[in-house]
């Protein structure tokens, strides 16, 4: 009874150790360029010229100040948050309908559409760029921010379509039998019953969204090349250009960019773990 | 009567248009978005420029473009990002099975090596540029543990480029695949395990057997997400690391429709090229398809 027991023990920590080991590798490896990115951002130059690795010494705000000075920082963050709110509001509104009719109707040309969607989640951006591009130019859109709203909305259905489908029908028909019976339109389900019950599913697509609409680099170069126009991540690229030499400064402005996702990241980790595991576990 | 005939008669019309109601905004910009530019840039890639200024029909585009070597230089780097796809999703299952195995601190390593996955790709594009530079903290520390012959300038040589590149993707997207097939494994049947543990499995026997033919759908699904991912959503990283260079080293398809649409304006060569990464995809349609729809058999 006890000799198992005991090579089992034996044999716990022969796999805990180098597990422990191996983990705490990987996880330097991913923590390292963040905390390179942080550090050098308080750094001054010939500090950091010095020495890469350490903390900042003499630790400086400057870089930080410089970065909301010089280049057009304030105006960038403005325009990625009102880019992502607006677009994460309307391609969830518009996807949570579509799903809604593909979840509780039937009606012809449903897995057509719903096929559709699952396709169009494929299609590289790059390949829809110059079409929409001269058609923003057409409707006076071009270096506006609705031009990139429309476009990150509609990149986003498909998904949101594809995700919001699968929780809907997850959910038990009965409940709308029983809204139906109690004189509710179709309307009211969607609104009273399949919406409020959907609260941790649209939570998640919000979530997975803002992180793409923030992150996203080749829709906002294209569509927003004036500078007062862009959103942050052209703003940085533009911003390295024009700082080349000055590295503190650039991760200074990485970081600022960083922030608020971190923030969302720590305060909703399970809500990104669930959003991007969605679809795919079942 | 008459009167309730009528309103059921509106009433089944009515039924019969609903959904397609409820449809319709999502329906409008999946078709500005998407439709019309795919059957605008089908157009443009086939007119040409003929002698006497009239734009006629005609394949000139495409013979352009499969003549031109940085087309085949840029599709075969596409190819080689392919090749990272292995790796990446080894490196995945490895640490969400050294995790599944609860781990002392699981949750503060599941934290951490989530965090890259969150990070923007031109944010962790520009950081790699600083780490991967000549005089960038990964040749100090090669110079440090003896390994000064391994120095290279990274991003600058031909031979390197897309390596370091690689290494970047795989660096943000391995918390992603982590995470997804940690998930994967808390929903498995923990008796499928304790068998195998009291049959006198060890720790390697137990997850090759047991563990991984149980994953195959996840695996499938990361590994179909992340080709995509590798034809598709590269830009930003070869935009903020390289631009393409040195040369056209580190040219992918994405960055070469925006260079002939933007900075050569060409827009009949952007489109050809546009059409043929198209094209490539379709092949990734028809998996994701297979894929998605498996795990959504009773709705559609």
């Amino acid at each position: 009874m006890k000799a198992p027991n005991s090579r089992r023990r034996i044999g716990n920590l022969l796999t805990t150790i180098p597990t422990q080991v191996i983990l705490i590798f990987f996880s330097i490896l991913a923590i390292f360029p963040v905390y390179y990115m942080a550090v050098t951002a308080f750094k001054t130059r010939p500090d950091w010229l010095r020495d890469q690795f350490g903390l900042p010494n003499p630790f400086t705000l400057q870089n930080i100040t410089d970065a909301f000075k010089e280049g057009e920082i304030p105006i960038w963050f403005g325009n990625s948050l009102i880019v992502t709110v607006a677009s994460v509001i309307v391609s969830t509104a518009v996807s949570a309908l579509a799903a809604y009719a593909i979840a509780r109707f039937h009606f012809r040309g449903r897995a057509f559409y719903f096929n559709m969607m699952i396709a169009l989640m494929v299609i590289p951006p790059a390949v829809l760029i110059l079409p929409l591009f001269v058609l923003m130019v057409n409707i006076g859109l071009i270096n506006t921010l609705p031009s990139v709203i429309i476009i990150y909305c509609g990149l986003l259905i498909p998904f949101s379509v594809y995700l919001l489908v699968s929780f809907f029908s997850s959910l038990p028909p009965e409940l709308f039998d029983a809204a139906s019976i109690d004189g509710c339109n179709n309307l009211d389900t969607f609104w009273r019953i399949t919406l409020p019950l959907s609260i941790p599913a649209l939570v998640t697509l919000i979530v997975v969204n803002a992180l793409f609409v923030w992150n996203e680099l080749l829709i906002a170069l294209v569509f927003l090349q004036e500078e007062s126009h862009m959103t942050l991540m052209p703003g940085l690229t533009l911003f390295k250009g024009h700082f080349t030499v000055n590295e503190p400064l650039i991760m200074a402005g990485t970081l600022i960019a960083t922030i608020p996702m971190v923030l969302l990241y720590l305060f909703g980790q399970r809500l990104f773990v669930e959003g991007l595991t969605a679809g795919a576990i079942k | 009567m008459q009167e309730k005939k009528s309103s059921t008669g509106t009433g089944t019309s009515f039924r019969k248009i609903e959904p397609y109601l409820y449809l319709a905004p999502a329906t409008i910009l999946v078709v500005i978005v998407f439709l019309y530019p795919i059957i605008e840039i089908i157009h443009t890639s086939l007119l040409q420029n003929n002698a006497n200024g009239i734009k006629t029909f005609g394949f000139t585009n495409y013979q352009l473009v499969f003549q031109d070597p940085v087309f085949w230089e840029a599709l075969g780097n596409n190819g080689k990002l392919l090749l990272s796809v292995p790796i990446l999703t080894v490196l995945s299952l490895l640490i969400a099975i050294l995790l599944f195995e609860h781990v002392r601190g699981w949750l503060v390593y599941r934290g951490v090596i989530f965090l890259p996955y969150i990070l923007a790709v031109p944010v962790v594009g520009l950081v790699f540029v600083y780490l991967l530079g000549l005089d960038g903290i990964i040749n100090t520390l090669l110079k440090d543990v003896g390994l000064g012959f391994l120095v290279q300038d990274w991003l600058g040589s031909v031979k390197w480029v897309l390596p370091a590149i690689s290494a970047t993707i795989i660096y943000r997207e391995m918390g992603f695949g982590m995470v997804l097939f940690l998930a994967r494994l808390m929903s498995l049947e923990k008796e499928i395990l304790e068998a195998a543990e009291i049959d006198g499995a060890n720790f390697w026997q137990k997850h090759i057997y047991v563990t991984l033919p149980q994953l195959s759908a996840v695996i499938e699904f990361f590994v179909v997400v992340e080709l995509i991912t590798m034809l598709s959503w590269v830009f930003a990283y070869v935009f903020t690391m390289t631009s393409g260079g040195p040369g056209f080293a580190s040219t992918v398809m994405e960055l070469y429709i925006w260079k002939h649409a933007f900075a050569f304006r060409s827009p009949g060569i952007a489109s050809a090229l546009a059409v043929v990464l198209l094209a490539v995809t379709t092949v990734l349609i028809v998996l994701q398809l297979r894929l998605r729809r498996r795990s959504l058999e009773e709705v559609a």
